[in-house]
């Protein structure tokens, strides 16, 4: 079994008690271009396992450790880079074990120059970065055999985590000491795929056996000696601030040791959850609503509406459209709907703050260490090396936890400052559904012109919905008003892209709710909105939804690919038993190509059962085949709930959704079969995580139009009376 | 003081008859494999087993548990071999992992008391337990296995 722990409070006692990994008995490998860190690496002072760009140590008890910067959050990236690194380093996968990274300038994003797990990037992302640096480990260790067996390296071979030469052999710990000592090539060989002997082959997710037992470590799960418990009374309206409180009930309840005040509401502070959240019911608080008691989100889609005939401002603009649609042979125009979405990740949002003289430490399951850590060593008037981030496993993040504005994190640290002690702050079910950041709601409009085939010649579409990025440190990404996250698989889009005469108009209104990633971000809604007009079109012009689509995208192999894959796996046009019905989608996001077809039933309720999905994905070469199947099924019934309940609705300034009894989550008895297929391929890599949703809504709609005849364009469609009009 | 079982231990414990099992377990024991979803018995990450039953830890109070005998995750089997567990591992079940707990423990009456569930009965004994990962697909099969593996004669 793999000896496999994420958790850094572990580690730290280690370090304290000296038991593991002190005197110089590890060495650390880093890039050739890091070699000086190398050496500060092979000082036998216990701040070797702190050391910045330590991606992989082994130790002379054989354990590879490997430090990932990117966190494990349920998309088996542990398993996925792991297998990077023992590929080239020709470990035995048995021993290695990892733990996240610090927050630091060696662990940022190879390709975004921020820390970061996000974007569906983590794999291609550092897919030269560590079997770089297991390669160059293995050359060094390679070295040290050499010089031990007096032969040259290239008379000897690795194998599981042995040097071997001849009859002569030596394990990766028996050389550990003797390898830290020699110089870093300046480059190495990375071996060829038909070496490989884990990639794109299948291992086992290596935190498996720690999330089956509950030794697994959450943020939520932090427990040290002094540690307290607190929660947080949030304003009932968002943008509400606190003008009065009465703490004196709260502080009678037995457990409660303090309250305080903090910019975003009134902290309680007790031994355990229950008494802070008993004391937090006592609290008598007189809140100022603040300005935003008048949103409200029916109005807010019908000024929405308003909105949307303006022009905008253009994310895509081919020839003239107006005179493309003049000249069309048909014209259809459609409105889609989409509401705000919470993440509602398992793991409520926590954060536990320990502050002392000099230092502060976080423990928190985030995406964005670095930017937390330097929001929590602003509010304190730190460095931010004087704040360590310590990240524990994440229980599901699905962008929520990569807050650019630091939301709870800053929320926590101020508790901790307030109060002088060390609290783990816990946001309850209600808290997180509430206190939250949500996917932007959004309208798109749509004037498609048609030729006399029935395929479009012409297409405007509007768009209206809060930008993501304004505001926040990734303003600067905004080109020309356009926010990409709020346009994308719109605007890029083989459909509208392939045309004369195209517009895609933004209105990215400001409205007083935060707005945040969710998994696949814009193409959320995107995706849903193109690949059911296309379903629509394909039925007006009387042609199959699949042959339509395939001569819209002739011109491109690679949703070709996933989507004829997917439809011969599916059986499409064969016949289906009886009252079923198929529908299909296929889209782009994060440089995969997802298609996918659902196949479902309605009941004489109308009540929809999803019978079976196949899946099909192109993402180039799939390092962790099994690890993108899970990510296949994953998104599938992310997307599932994303079209039957997702919704968020606000009034007079106040979320109306509270738990998972009105925000509901698709269940076990509404999980379809899944069949997830990988198309081999060559091209340029893509990510997982995230491009897995975006078809499965549109591929569900379609086939309830299959059924009925009916078009969904308001999302989500709810699970009742799906026959009716 | 009340006093409690748990996973074959006996503890006692200064705490409010109105406290619910969940922050017992979490907060005062210091049990933390047992997990807080919800709050409202909506989404099973607390389940257990009281006297052998599967119950929402976060709304079983301490007046209820007293004296009684309870099984977490951390007691489900001494070593991860529960057919269960084993199965788990070998679907490669968990993503994030933060619903499994109470997944195992839901799942782990059910096979007790249906030692050859169909899709169905999983249905049933499952659609408690909510995971936003969407590991249900594989949960379900990782169930069926579980109970070729008990009837192999390799469960606890």
């Amino acid at each position: 079994m793999n000896k496999t722990s994420n958790n850094n409070i572990d580690r730290r006692g280690f370090l304290k008690s000296g038991a593991m990994l002190g005197g110089g008995l590890v060495i650390g490998f880093v890039l050739p271009a890091s070699a000086k860190q190398l050496r500060k690496l092979n000082s036998p002072a216990p701040n070797v396992y702190f050391s910045p760009n330590a991606f992989l140590r082994v130790g002379v008890d054989d354990s590879i450790n490997i430090t990932l910067t990117h966190v494990e959050m349920g998309q088996g990236i542990w398993t996925t880079l792991s297998m990077l690194i023992a590929e080239e380093l020709d470990a035995d996968w048995k021993n290695i074990s990892i733990e996240h990274s610090p927050a630091g300038k060696s662990y940022v994003h190879t390709a975004w120059g921020l820390q970061i797990t996000g974007g569906s990037s983590s794999t291609w992302s550092e897919f030269d970065r560590y079997r770089q640096a297991g390669a160059t480990a293995r050359v060094l260790l390679v070295q040290a055999a050499a010089q031990k067996f007096g032969v040259k390296p290239e008379d000897c071979r690795t194998e599981n985590g042995m040097v071997i030469s001849g009859s002569q052999k030596a394990s990766y710990g028996e050389l550990a000491t003797a390898a830290a000592g020699l110089p870093v090539p300046a480059n190495v060989t990375l071996r060829n795929p038909d070496q490989w002997k884990y990639i794109g082959k299948g291992v086992k997710r290596l935190d498996a056996p720690d999330k089956v037992n509950g030794a697994a470590k959450y943020g939520m799960d932090v427990h040290f000696p002094g540690l307290l418990t607190a929660l947080v009374a949030h304003a009932p309206v968002i943008g509400g601030k606190v003008i009065s409180f009465d703490a004196t009930a709260a502080k009678a309840v037995a457990g409660v040791r303090d309250v305080v005040e903090v910019p975003t509401g009134i902290a309680v502070i007790a031994d355990h959850f229950w008494a802070a959240k008993k004391g937090r019911n006592a609290l008598k608080i007189v809140w100022d609503p603040g300005p935003n008691t008048s949103l409200n989100s029916a109005t807010q889609m019908a000024d929405y509406k308003k909105q949307a005939d303006g022009k905008g401002l253009p994310a895509l603009e081919k020839g003239n459209v107006e005179t493309g649609l003049s000249k069309a042979a048909k014209i259809v125009e459609v409105e889609y709907e989409f509401p705000y979405l919470a993440h509602a990740a398992m793991e409520p949002i926590n954060c536990s703050v320990k502050i002392g003289d000099n230092k502060c430490e976080i423990w928190t399951g985030t995406q964005l260490p670095g930017i937390d850590q330097a929001a929590a060593a602003a509010i304190l008037g730190f460095k931010p090396e004087q704040v360590e981030m310590i990240t524990p496993y994440l229980g599901g993040g699905f962008g929520r936890r990569a807050t650019p504005t630091s939301d709870f994190v800053s929320e926590a640290v101020h508790i901790a400052k307030a109060c002088g002690k060390p609290i783990k702050m816990v946001w309850t079910r209600e808290d997180d559904m509430r206190a939250a950041y949500y996917r932007p709601a959004f309208l798109h409009r749509m004037r498609i012109g048609v030729n006399a085939a029935g395929y479009p010649v012409a297409w405007k579409q509007t768009i209206v919905g809060q930008s993501i990025m304004a505001g926040t440190m990734f303003e600067s990404m905004i080109a020309n008003g356009i926010d990409s996250a709020s346009v994308e698989g719109v605007s890029d889009s083989p459909y509208t892209t392939a045309l004369a005469d195209a517009y895609v108009g933004l209105h990215s209104p400001k409205v007083p709710v935060h707005v945040l990633w969710f998994r696949s971000v814009g193409n959320t809604h995107t995706a849903y909105a193109m690949e059911t007009i296309i379903d629509d079109l394909a039925a007006r012009a009387g042609k199959d939804p699949l042959a339509y689509r395939q001569e819209l995208l002739k011109d491109h192999k690679r949703h070709l690919s996933a989507l004829n894959l997917a439809a011969e796996k599916a059986g499409w046009g064969k016949p289906l038993p009886k009252g079923h019905f198929q529908g299909i989608a296929v889209h782009e996001s994060f440089l995969s190509f997802v298609a996918q077809v659902a196949e479902i039933s309605l009941d004489e309720h109308g009540h929809v059962k999803i019978h079976k999905v196949t899946c099909a994905i192109d993402c180039g070469l799939a390092v962790n085949p099994d690890g993108v199947k899970a990510q296949m099924e994953s998104g599938i019934v992310f997307g599932i709930t994303m079209a039957l309940y997702g919704e968020i609705t606000i009034e007079k300034g106040m979320v109306q959704q509270s738990n998972f009894h009105d925000y509901k989550i698709a269940r076990m008895y509404e999980a379809p079969a899944i069949d997830v297929f990988i198309v081999p391929s060559t091209e340029k890599m893509g990510g997982a995580g995230e491009p897995c949703v975006p078809p499965t809504a549109p591929a569900i709609a379609n086939a309830i139009f299959a059924a009925t005849g009916k078009r969904l364009r308001k999302l989500p469609f709810g699970n009742n009376n799906l026959k009716q009009a | 003081m009340a006093k409690f079982i748990i996973n074959n231990k006996e503890y006692e414990a200064d705490v409010p008859a109105d406290m619910p099992l969940l922050w017992v377990l979490r907060d005062v024991i210091g049990l933390t494999g047992t997990k807080f979803g919800c709050g409202v018995a909506q989404c099973g990450a607390c389940t257990v087993h009281l006297n052998g039953e599967a119950v929402r830890s976060c709304v079983t109070l301490v007046s209820r548990a007293d004296g009684q005998h309870i099984t977490t995750i951390e007691g489900l089997s001494a070593d991860s071999n529960h057919a269960l567990q084993r199965a788990w591992l070998e679907e490669d079940v968990p993503q994030c992992g933060y619903c499994q707990s109470g997944q195992l423990m839901s799942a782990a009456v059910l096979l007790r008391e249906n030692p050859n569930p169909t899709d169905s009965d999983i249905d049933d004994a499952m659609s408690g337990n909510i995971c936003r990962c969407g590991t249900y697909p594989r949960i379900r099969k990782a169930i069926h296995l579980a109970a070729k593996l008990q009837k192999e004669g390799g469960a606890k």
